[in-house]
């Protein structure tokens, strides 16, 4: 049952082979017993959880049910859901009970899918290993001394460990794609606007798009379904029409067009993940597809650029958090300047103050022209570098991290190194592209690979398509740790 | 040599939508604290701003009316700073594309010796939109500060004029003359009271021909007199410290009305970073060419069209014209009077002008406020028209209208003041004088032609004030002729 798909649970539900309540309670029992080791989730409720399944339970005997009707799934930490404690993963929000629900949250109560629970990140989803969280790192299912990857590294956790069926994540510079290599799933970060932002705790609102996290391409699109949609409520969030992400996933691959960019096979590649994603192409072209060699020349910029742009906006983002209206507030302090220092320096932890104290830096006046406006420019120039590669292309694709998951703590005191892990996916993040990353075999110390698929705007349908006949192909995105 | 005030306005007015500018929260003035603060009002987590169609049509309404440039793009930016009324920890506001650029406004300003007015005009350099704050509340929290939302994300235009005031009463001229316009587009109620229209004056003075001097801004004025007395001792205060040479330092100052003075808040050297950048939240504001044309279509006449039109139309003189487009409630009064009462534009100025607004003025009441309708004061100039009341009655009938209400025909009935028109009646009156007076009829008749008022009073007197003036005039004249 835990390593049914989507598809094949709701034929269960359906076909009442086993109620919400009991899928409910099997998730929540495994979460007892398993989470302690992994810490993937940082709030589990039950009986909330239970509510919806008995909820879902009588929408299914009514026969008014939905795909999702009794689906247990995870939320990441980034979303309010009324009534559910949301941290952010910080103890700015430790004690924050959202009284609303975001948009991606609604959809999926409105589609009958039960939440067990939030999952573990990296604080205000600043960080590439789950390790700042307030609430400790998550641990790989894989191997525990190792880190998930993050900032929805909870997610990719969950999901490997078989503790929901499916999850959220969102991706600000591969949040989704990047735990999802380095745990062994599928992950897609959708094109900037297709899902709404309202009710995700915003880290860097011109780059944090939600998305799903699952087991299989097929599972993704399926999610992506209920999550993807205009909101009035989000203005970046774009109006169109309704489409079925999963249509294309039977389509053969015959005459894809694959653009291998120059640079993501470059210097800083380790060879364990340069091996299965070779493989993976090799793979690829047994299926039908062409592979192309393309240049993203100023991709090397976008680690330099995304570190003054998304610290930019993630100071301003971050001043909300005052300890005037909720959220921590400093126990002791002597006047408002000094509640609000102690608030936040009590509050936020070290990689959140240096993003904060990054972004004001290159928002002061005297430093805007050559920090932001210049990171703005190159942005562009980013953006435009992959317009023209599609010209050559219909799908882009190489390693989605550089290496497979390093050891807990390995890169906790050098930051540059820390942000390198997400060299290849942060580009796509700056442009607004879809992105996704699927198993694509093990590399050293057995631990998985992941491959990165990149798209054209709007084009999410063609890359689900592409991972869903690779995974039809092969078995990586079938295997679970041992132990769980 | 003289010194020169400069002065130009930052006025902030509260757009008159009902709801906020980022979110649907009402903006009803005067409800429990934080009754209407919803989530985005609070700045919880994860919630976003949707910007307010009514908030940029009222925008463009103004830069319209202001003859001002409609950027087709704008941008809404971030102004960084921390305040505890302040939910998000930053104001979206606009910097450096606003949605209105350059226009300009023409003022009435006080002449030298005529006592009357000259025009002038005053440019306005930009107009943008931004939300307010909420409100700080320091009493009755025993060493606390309360915070009310309510006003949080309310939407304002902030109209920035160039520094072309030379005086307080010409500033006072601009923010009166703004007031009205705002009013007259009905793009915001004008209530200085709630805060709906406030001022910030910066103030610098110099020597004519040498460069101008720095500035202070006083903040905050939510008076026409207050606007008008901070300016007054702010100038002189800078002209005795430059006097006895000092220097001005800039910086931002606040007016206390008890005391009549100013005091500095902060200087330049204590100013904000504001770290402003565009709001990655919202879209570029576009504006149309289509979109723009539909909102001109919905302007009402403006004021200096309606000036324009009441001289050549009604052949009022431009000071009468001028009075009357005060405010859009005093024009509209007056074309609704005047409907009552075609080709009697004058008489109904005088009346408006004087009477009315002199009562006005009297019981502390605004022209929306005023007791009677226009159709009671038309139906009263309709009876001061055809000869049925005298002007004496007239004001009779006026006292009346205001303070019990009903009609002109009705209260001239009950009064009985109609006017003598009959000539039979009033021959023989005048007969009988000129009987009575056969040695003033021959002294007249003899060249001493100032008797005419003498024997005009006797005759009024003997129809108890009701003769027609005119008529009475006429028939004396001819029977003193013989």
């Amino acid at each position: 049952m835990i390593n049914a798909s989507l598809k094949q649970l709701s034929a269960q539900l359906a076909a009442k082979k086993i109620s919400s309540v009991e899928l409910t309670q099997l998730y929540l029992d495994r979460i007892a017993a398993l989470n302690p080791g992994l810490n993937a989730y940082i709030t589990v409720n039950p009986e909330m959880s239970l509510a919806q399944a008995r909820e879902a339970d009588q929408r299914i005997a009514k026969s008014g049910a939905s795909p999702f009707t009794g689906i247990p799934l995870a939320q990441k930490d980034i979303f309010c859901a009324k009534g559910w404690l949301t941290t952010c993963g910080s103890r700015m929000l430790h004690n924050f009970i959202s009284p609303y629900d975001a948009h991606v949250i609604a959809q999926f109560n409105n589609a009958g899918a039960v939440n067990l629970g939030k999952t573990n990140m990296d604080e205000f989803a600043m960080g590439s290993s789950n390790e700042t969280s307030h609430y400790g790192p998550v641990k790989n299912p894989w191997d525990k001394t190792r880190v998930p990857g993050g900032s929805s590294g909870g997610t990719a956790a969950a999901v490997a460990a078989r503790l929901c069926a499916a999850a959220t994540g969102t991706d600000t510079g591969g949040s989704i794609r990047q735990p999802a290599a380095l745990c062994g799933i599928s992950g897609l970060k959708p094109t900037y606007g297709v899902c709404s932002r309202y009710g995700m705790i915003a880290f860097a609102s011109s780059l944090d798009q939600a998305g799903p996290m699952a087991k299989s391409a097929e599972d993704l699109a399926l999610m992506l379904n209920v999550m993807a949609g205009f909101d009035e409520r989000d203005s970046t969030s774009l109006q169109r029409e309704k489409e079925d992400y999963a249509r294309d996933l039977a389509k053969p691959l015959n005459g894809l067009r694959i653009g291998l960019p120059e640079e993501f096979f470059a210097e800083g590649l380790s060879g364990d993940v340069g091996q299965a994603v070779q493989a993976a192409i090799a793979e690829y072209k047994k299926l039908g597809a062409t592979v192309v060699d393309i240049s993203l020349p100023n991709s090397k910029l976008s680690v330099p650029v995304y570190y003054v742009l998304a610290p930019a906006e993630a100071s301003s983002n971050l001043s909300r958090f005052d300890g005037v209206r909720y959220g921590y507030r400093a126990p002791e302090y002597s006047d408002l300047a000094d509640m609000y220092e102690k608030s936040r320096a009590q509050g936020f932890g070290a990689e959140v103050k240096r993003r904060i104290l990054i972004g004001t830096y290159v928002l002061s006046h005297g430093y805007y022209d050559a920090y932001y406006i210049k990171a703005q420019k190159i942005r562009r120039l980013i953006a435009q570098d992959f317009t023209d590669a599609f010209k050559q292309c219909d799908i882009i694709m190489g390693p989605t991290a550089p290496s497979t998951a390093f050891k807990l703590g390995e890169k906790g005191d050098d930051p540059v190194q820390m942000y390198l892990s997400d060299i290849y996916t942060i580009a796509v993040n700056l442009a607004g592209l879809p992105g996704m990353s699927i198993p694509c075999g093990f590399g050293a110390n057995a631990m998985p690979v992941g491959l990165q698929i990149i798209g054209n705007y709007f084009d999410e349908a063609r890359m689900l398509n592409a991972a869903h006949q690779y995974q039809l192909a092969t078995d990586w995105h079938s295997r679970a740790p041992q132990g769980i | 040599m003289q010194w020169e005030i400069v002065i130009g306005l930052e006025v902030h007015a509260q757009l008159s939508t009902s709801s906020k500018i980022f979110s649907g929260a009402s903006t009803a003035f005067g409800a429990e604290p934080n009754t209407q603060a919803d989530a985005v009002s609070l700045a919880l987590p994860g919630v976003l701003p949707v910007l307010n169609k009514g908030a940029v049509e009222r925008a463009i309404k103004f830069g319209l009316a202001a003859g001002a440039h409609i950027a087709p793009r704008s941008i809404f930016a971030r102004k960084n700073y921390f305040y505890p009324d302040l939910p998000k920890g930053y104001q979206i506001s606009q910097f450096d594309q606003p949605v209105v650029g350059c226009g300009q406004l023409t003022i009435q300003v006080p002449s030298t010796g005529s006592g009357r007015t000259d025009e002038k005009v005053v440019r306005i350099t930009r107009a943008h939109l931004e939300e307010d704050a909420g409100k700080s509340l320091h009493e009755d929290f025993h060493g606390m500060t309360g915070i009310d939302l309510n006003r949080a994300g309310t939407p304002l235009l902030e109209i920035v004029s160039e520094p072309d005031m030379r005086s307080a009463a010409e500033a006072v001229a601009y923010a009166k003359s703004l007031h009205a316009l705002v009013r007259w587009i009905g793009i915001c109620d004008g209530n200085m009271q709630e805060g709906s229209f406030r001022c910030d004056a910066n103030v610098s003075v110099h020597k004519p021909g040498t460069p101008l001097g720095t500035r202070r801004e006083v903040k905050n004025l939510n008076s026409f007199r207050f606007l008008e007395q901070a300016i007054n001792y702010e100038a002189r205060w800078q002209i005795e410290t430059l006097e006895n040479g000092g220097t001005i330092q800039q910086a931002t100052v606040l007016f206390d009305p008890d005391k009549g003075e100013t005091r500095v808040m902060r200087t330049k050297e204590e100013a904000h970073d504001y770290r402003y950048f565009p709001d990655p939240d919202l879209l570029p504001l576009e504006i149309s060419e289509e979109w723009k044309e539909r909102v001109r279509a919905t302007l009402p006449e403006l004021p200096q069209a309606r000036q324009a039109r009441y001289v050549s139309e009604f052949c009022l003189p431009a000071y009468d014209a001028g009075l009357l487009t005060a405010s859009r409630e005093m024009a509209d009064f007056f074309e609704a009077s005047l409907n009552e009462t075609p080709g009697q534009a004058k008489t109904c100025a005088n009346w408006l002008i004087g009477e009315v607004s002199a009562q006005l003025n009297r019981d502390g009441l605004d022209m929306a406020q005023c007791p009677i309708t226009p159709q009671q004061l038309g139906g009263m100039l309709k009876r001061i028209a055809d000869g049925t009341i005298s002007s004496a009655g007239a004001k009779e009938v006026f006292r009346a209208l205001w303070a019990e209400g009903g009609e002109a025909d009705a209260i001239i009935e009950a009064k009985g003041l109609k006017q003598v028109s009959d000539s039979g009646a009033i021959e023989a009156l005048v007969d009988e004088i000129i009987a009575a007076n056969a040695d003033k009829v021959a002294e007249y008749r003899s060249g001493k032609d100032k008797l005419f008022g003498f024997f005009a009073g006797l005759a009024m007197k003997a129809s108890k004030g009701k003769a027609n003036p005119a008529q009475l005039s006429e028939i004396l004249k001819r029977k003193l002729a013989g």
